[in-house]
């Protein structure tokens, strides 16, 4: 290979190890000099992360927030195609809707808190039910754009062959809509694990958002504090690239355009 | 030699609607989603009669919980403080994450190096920071500002990012053809061209920076719109206070939405929104 | 001045009318470990205010020699001179046409056509775009946006914009593509006729053989991938052609030939 492509193979390990160092050793720095006994260096939270797994906390807390992200989720699909689908399939119906739908969705899951606190108590019906509030409207609109964007030549040749509405919908609409939905379905699962560390902090005791008011209350221990921040982002990091993945499907590819 | 052909003739041609209609067309496409609202606040209003404990509060309960903030001088207050919070902390988050996704997005080397710590720290929801955002700023305005800035900070940088993506290459080499240099590139082409893309990512953050601060408020706060809802409850289950202050955060969050979509009539910007 | 078939190594006597000289241009892409030759051995060279066509099939590399020429694209092997230069980026002295989508679209069709034009004085600039706008006909659109425009007004933006800067030549791609064939024959003499009024060096690019022989001074004949110089026809016929006449349809007719086309369908 030639260097000039040997370079181009590495580069892209090279430089966000290269700016992760600096940024490290600038927090470690930033740390000592500005004499804190409270706010936590890199390697303290990197100790803190090990108690975590010692306790067996981690793997807990960890369990419990994605359960909860499942359930409320999943409900908001189970729910939000469906719903998207009417919308999107009779004009009519969108139009009334969705200025209804444009007003509700300002109002985010946590103004909602208090209601859902009130419907449910404090516990994890709460966050799933917020989670749920969170990641339904995305759903919907995508799943109804999606459904409202399918060329009408493609509907045109369906009928041409014969289709009967239902078969209509699944052999063609569905798959023709299945890209957008898709970008839906990763927003709406983007939101659902904020709103669940959110949720957490406010209505519930467990799961990684609780660790991290948690920790603090009870002792002040920021470097735990931060090793929560830290597996809060690695795990949605990983939540994103799993959805992601689906976009590879040959069945979808089509509808990306930087499918790599 | 050649027959002269008329230009206007090539002009694509565009159906509009007698002028005496167009009004009238306007008040109808508006009755339709004021006549779903009007029944959804109907069935609110029958569901609250239907309940066995009175504890959710009706849409008249609601109306009349405005009007007594609004006597009491408290509404107006609030709603400035937490104005005031959203402006100062979406527009630093603004001037520093704009500049900065553009550039990365620009400049391949700085996108191999940042892009993975961006991708890492998106998924942190802004209110996991509230503790450090105490430890350094104490209870008050300053932790709020803080935590809407980290709200909006990553949002925009992405937005830029992406928008500077989607530039089509055309445009770039066109001005380079024209003997742009650098920065008159930078001004001349790469602005001009993100910015549609630009106005969306604002639009989008400021939903988002708006509904941080009412949880900001609800947590580390004394005053503002958030904290209203919180003190209503707490000081004595006065739950139409609480679905008041949902209902302004709501309407205040739309405003600020048609606001910005405002932006999005401008020739030099609408360019980039294919008509729907 | 005719150039070297494929194969021959050119040594061209240089002559120093030349305008743009072509020397042995390769262009080879990487691509899943081996490379594609895309261009091999181009040899040409085109004198000042010659219209000359490149033409070929579509995807036959005929695009990419004219981004080597002006400069957006480095060649793998061989070198371009301009004016003696060799040629190592883009420069406002030869202006890239490129289809109606290259215009700015948040710019209206005076600020396109001005864009150029920032190291005017602003009453000089002002009368310089008066006189484009009216050179390709566009008078009373100066203030209109762009997607308010047809393809082949938004075609005449680009032409105007890239004339505006008063450019030694003009490299224009495939520039009537996207256009319906009627108005793909009136753009054709409008072009002739700023042509003639303005006497630039062309280079165009197209895959419609009408087109060149009714446009163009000399015809490169390119194959497909690899692309190497065919054949190189001169259309030594005055304008106005008549399109009808035995010696365009000569021509032409041996053009098709050297492609490999009968001329019945």
């Amino acid at each position: 290979m030639t260097a000039a492509a040997l370079a181009r193979r590495w580069e892209p390990v090279v430089w966000p190890l290269l700016t992760g160092t600096v940024l490290l050793m600038a927090w470690a720095m930033l740390v000592k000099l500005s004499g804190t006994d409270v706010f936590p260096s890199p390697l303290s939270v990197l100790r803190g992360l090990g108690e975590l797994v010692e306790q067996g906390l981690l793997w807990r807390y960890l369990g419990d927030s994605l359960r909860r992200v499942g359930i409320g989720y999943g409900a908001a699909v189970a729910l939000g195609v469906p719903a998207g689908l009417l919308f999107g399939w009779y004009p009519a119906v969108a139009q009334v809707v969705n200025p209804v739908i444009q007003m509700l969705r300002p109002i985010s899951p946590i103004a909602w808190i208090p209601v859902s606190i009130v419907l449910f108590g404090v516990g994890d019906m709460a966050a799933m039910y917020l989670i749920f509030l969170g990641a339904f409207f995305p759903i919907v609109v995508s799943t109804m754009n999606g459904v409202r964007n399918v060329p009408a030549i493609y509907r045109r040749a369906g009928r041409n062959f014969g289709l009967s509405p239902a078969a209509l919908l699944t052999r063609v609409v569905l798959p023709a809509a299945l890209p957008q939905m898709l970008v839906g379905f990763r927003i709406a699962l983007g939101i659902a694990w904020l709103v669940v560390v959110a949720a957490e902090m406010i209505a519930v005791d467990s799961g990684l958002g609780y660790l991290v008011i948690d920790a603090r209350n009870a002792g002040k221990r920021y470097d735990l504090v931060v090793a929560a921040i830290v597996l809060i982002g690695l795990t949605g990091l990983a939540l994103d690239a799993a959805i992601r993945r689906t976009e590879r499907f040959k069945s979808v590819r089509w509808g990306f355009r930087n499918a790599a | 030699m050649s027959v002269r052909y008329n230009i206007s003739d090539e002009r694509p041609s565009e159906p509009v609607s007698h002028p005496r209609y167009q009004r009238f067309d306007a008040v109808v496409r508006l009755l339709r989603p004021l006549s779903f609202v009007a029944l959804l606040l109907i069935a609110w209003h029958v569901a609250v009669r239907l309940q066995k404990a009175p504890i959710l509060p009706g849409p008249l309960a609601v109306g009349s919980g405005l009007i007594e903030l609004a006597r009491r001088g408290l509404l107006l207050k609030y709603v400035v403080a937490s104005l005031f919070r959203v402006t100062w902390g979406y527009l630093a988050a603004a001037a520093l994450g704009i500049p900065l996704g553009l550039s990365v997005g620009w400049y391949r080397r700085a996108e191999l190096a940042l892009n993975p710590w961006i991708q890492v720290l998106r998924p942190i929801s802004p209110l996991a920071w509230i503790p450090i955002a105490i430890l350094w700023f104490g209870v008050g305005d300053l932790t709020a500002i803080f935590l809407i800035f980290v709200a909006s900070f990553l949002p925009l940088t992405v937005t830029a990012m992406n928008a500077v993506a989607i530039i089509p290459e055309v445009y770039v080499n066109v001005g380079r053809n024209f003997g742009l240099r650098r920065t008159a590139l930078l001004y001349n082409v790469l602005y001009p061209a993100v910015m549609p893309q630009l106005v969306i990512g604002l639009r989008i953050s400021l939903g988002i920076a708006w509904m941080v601060v009412v949880a900001a408020e609800m947590i580390a706060v004394n005053s503002g719109l958030g904290f209203m809802i919180v003190d209503a409850r707490n000081a004595g289950n006065r739950y139409d206070l609480v679905v008041a202050g949902m209902v302004m955060i709501g309407i205040i969050g739309l405003l600020l939405d048609i606001g910005i979509r405002s932006l999005e009539r401008v020739p030099s910007i609408s360019w980039g929104y294919s008509d729907d | 001045m005719t150039s070297s078939p494929a194969g021959t190594p050119a040594a061209p006597a240089v002559a120093s009318s030349d305008k743009l000289r072509a020397d042995g241009i390769g262009m080879a892409f990487e691509r899943d470990g081996g490379s594609i030759s895309v261009l091999e051995d181009i040899n040409l060279s085109v004198r000042d205010g010659e219209f000359v066509c490149l033409l070929g099939p579509s995807g036959c590399g005929k695009s990419t020699i004219l981004n080597i020429m002006a400069g957006f694209v480095a060649p793998t092997r061989g070198e371009v001179r301009i004016d003696g230069e060799v040629v190592s980026g883009p420069d406002p002295r030869r202006i890239f046409v490129f289809q109606e989508r290259g215009v700015f679209p948040w710019l209206t069709v005076e600020g396109n056509i001005g864009f150029g034009l920032f190291q005017l004085a602003p009453a000089e600039r002002q009368r310089r775009i008066a006189h484009y706008v009216a050179l390709v006909g566009l008078q009373g659109f100066e203030k209109a946006y762009p997607r308010d425009l047809s393809g082949g007004m938004k075609q005449r933006v680009e032409v105007a914009r890239a004339l505006a800067v008063n450019p030694d030549m003009l490299f224009l791609d495939e520039p009537f593509g996207a256009l319906d064939s009627i108005t793909r024959l009136i753009m054709r003499s409008e072009l002739l006729r700023i042509w003639e009024a303005e006497r630039k060096t062309i280079i165009f690019v197209t895959h419609d053989i009408d087109e060149a022989v009714q446009l163009a001074d000399r015809v490169i004949v390119m194959s497909a991938r690899p692309a190497r110089i065919q054949r190189i026809v001169s259309i030594d016929i005055p304008h106005p052609r008549d399109i009808s006449s035995r010696h365009y349809l000569g021509l032409r007719d041996g053009i098709l030939e050297a492609i490999g086309l009968a001329h019945k369908v």
